[in-house]
């Protein structure tokens, strides 16, 4: 079996991200940028599949610019075998993603595509759950365990209440959650090795998918700022404050 | 305009975050109905109704339905989208699943996580943890919509009189089976709607530990969170995780106790009113929020605030 894990390049969440002064977006320029943290979850998750047997090859698609190639080189020096790099903006939506998504699994055939919950630029957490609906698939979403039998996988889910178990029929579309693995780090001489590994470009057009944004961005601010507040000497003070001036015990 | 909301429920109870979407549609404006789509037997559909603001509820009750089943609700909520200009859900974990199946299904972008209604087609959401706030507009013909519940007041849970109808169609598309779950049960209020939150990260140590703040919470009525470093760390369940990837809160009270306040974190609490911190790091970043901050350790601190509380 095959699995396509697709890998989102997005800031880097240690980083403050910064509203661009026309409020027109964040700023982009000169910000380190890394792999969505759920992806490298979800890469890790196909490399023990890969290594138990459960799998044959690990493939990466990634879409957005050029610069998105590194993200790919960082999947296959974790250990991916291949990567696919469509070229597209920066700024496409989860319903163009998904749907250039479903010709890459059109054309590569994978058992299972495993992909982060959410992205942690966009915040959307859509694309799985839309790859799956235009595949006609299964989808086990926010999935913190997984065991595949056969023609079906068992899921654990996280959901608000606890966790969820769910048998969902393979082929199948599963959007990872942090608590499904810790992933590795790829080591010098596998990011050497990855140098040379096959990585395909190609276009949005190439694919034949029309990724138009359907959204308009019209504004992007920073949010309120919270008033500075103040240090307590003790216990008692604190518990004065809350009765007597904020009035919330 | 006409808007159909998913509610969310367990087949037995219909989840509060259902009735904060109802006032988020009410902002949009146009004839509000619910879709109950379970295996609840009508009891559901009559909390439904009697929700002020409401003027139909469409039940369709199927055991295929049960569970929120994303690959067969999503069929049903398309079949009937034809009739509406808005389809919406709470982003609760069931929205989250089940919305952007029935977006694709009917080719359109949704619009996640809204905090804020501007007009009928353009909406408010945080992106990058809510670091930013983007002001979004949709130019398609049905807006598929899902609701941050803390971001608007819960509509009056009774005092409407909707009429109920079955909505017929949808079968079991033969997916996903649904096996069991493993809820935490708790007397303590629900996180997400809990007037009063305190919540423990990594400086918590061990689970044993979180007693400690269960007998706050339960002299203050308060729910009990966590930060993804105590739940990774195995000392709560995952439904504790308080920021961007957990839950969102939004209480009048909100108690950070041995949390660094990551961005992350924040992302889940800032919005509360009033914001206290109890940390040993007089440099946390959890203090630059903090309303009110205490510089101590923990362990001398919750009990002592646990006696004082009376
Ligand atoms: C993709 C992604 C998503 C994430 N999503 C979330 C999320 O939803 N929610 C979330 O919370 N995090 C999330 N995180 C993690 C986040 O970045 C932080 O790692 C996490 O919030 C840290 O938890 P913490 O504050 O409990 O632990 P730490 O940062 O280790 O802080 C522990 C604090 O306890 C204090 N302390 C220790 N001992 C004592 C004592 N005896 N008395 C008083 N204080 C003490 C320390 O001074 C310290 O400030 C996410 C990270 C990533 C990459
Ligand atoms: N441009 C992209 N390239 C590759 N994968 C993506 C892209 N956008 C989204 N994804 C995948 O979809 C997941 C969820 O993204 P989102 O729906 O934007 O929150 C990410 O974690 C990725 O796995």
């Amino acid at each position: 079996m095959k699995v396509l894990v697709p890998v989102k390049r997005v800031i880097d969440y240690n980083v403050k991200v910064r509203v661009k002064a026309d409020n027109t977006g964040v700023e982009l320029a000169n910000v380190k940028m890394a792999m969505n943290p759920f992806d490298e979850i979800a890469v890790e998750e196909a490399l023990r599949l890969k290594e138990s047997g459960g799998a044959d090859e690990v493939v990466a698609v990634s879409i957005g610019p050029t610069q998105n190639q590194e993200t790919i080189r960082t999947a296959l020096a974790m250990g991916a075998d291949r990567g696919i790099h469509i070229e597209a903006p920066h700024e496409i939506e989860p319903l163009a993603v998904a749907k250039l998504l479903k010709e890459v699994v059109a054309r590569e055939e994978p058992g299972l595509v495993f992909v982060g919950k959410q992205a942690i630029d966009d915040d959307c957490n859509q694309t799985g759950q839309m790859l799956a609906a235009l595949l006609g698939w299964a989808q086990g979403t926010f999935v913190s365990g997984i065991e595949i039998k056969g023609d079906s996988a068992a899921v654990i889910r996280e959901v608000d209440g606890g966790l969820e178990h769910l048998e969902i029929r393979m082929p199948a579309v599963v959007t990872v959650d942090l608590r499904l693995n810790e992933p590795r780090y790829a080591s010098l001489p596998n990011i050497m090795k990855a140098k040379k590994k096959p990585l395909d470009s190609m276009s949005a057009a190439d694919l034949g998918v029309d990724i138009a944004p359907r959204l308009t961005i019209t504004r992007v601010e920073e949010p309120p700022a919270r008033e500075a507040g103040i240090k307590v000497c003790d216990v008692a003070e604190l518990v004065d404050k809350l009765k007597n001036e904020a009035k919330v015990i | 305009m006409s808007i159909l909301i998913l509610a969310d429920h367990d087949d037995g109870q219909l989840a509060p975050a259902t009735l904060n979407t109802v006032t988020a549609a009410t902002q949009i404006g146009g004839d509000i109905h619910i879709l109950v789509a379970g295996d609840s037997g009508g009891e559901v559909a009559k909390s439904a109704a009697a929700i002020a603001g409401v003027s139909k509820v469409l039940t369709a009750d199927d055991a295929a339905l049960a569970h929120g089943i994303a690959e067969n609700v999503a069929p049903l909520m398309q079949s009937m989208a034809s009739s509406y200009t808005h389809l919406m859900a709470p982003a609760t974990t069931t929205g989250k699943n089940i919305m952007p199946r029935v977006a694709a299904l009917l080719d359109v972008m949704q619009v996640s996580d809204i905090i804020k209604v501007e007009s009928a087609d353009s909406f408010q959401r945080p992106i990058y943890a809510g670091n930013a706030i983007a002001t979004v507009t949709s130019n398609e013909a049905i807006k598929v919509v899902t609701v941050r519940s803390t971001a608007f007041e819960a509509a009056a849970a009774e005092g409407g009189s909707a009429a109920i109808e079955s909505a017929s169609g949808s079968a079991d598309v033969g997916l996903s089976n649904y096996v069991k779950s493993e809820l935490s049960s708790s007397e303590r209020p629900e996180l997400t709607s809990a007037p009063i939150v305190i919540s423990g990260g990594r400086g918590m140590q061990d689970g044993a530990n979180f007693a400690m703040l269960e007998k706050v919470a339960d002299k203050l009525g308060a729910a009990v969170g966590a930060s993804r470093a105590a739940v990774d760390a195995g000392f709560v369940p995952n439904d504790y995780q308080v920021g961007q990837t957990g839950k969102v809160v939004a209480p009048d009270l909100y108690v950070a106790v041995g949390i660094s306040g990551a961005i992350q974190h924040l992302a889940g609490m800032k919005d509360s009113k009033v914001i206290v911190a109890i940390n040993k790091d007089e440099e946390a970043p959890i203090f630059q929020v903090a309303d009110f901050g205490l510089v101590a350790d923990l362990f001398d601190a919750v009990p002592e605030l646990e006696t004082t509380l009376g």
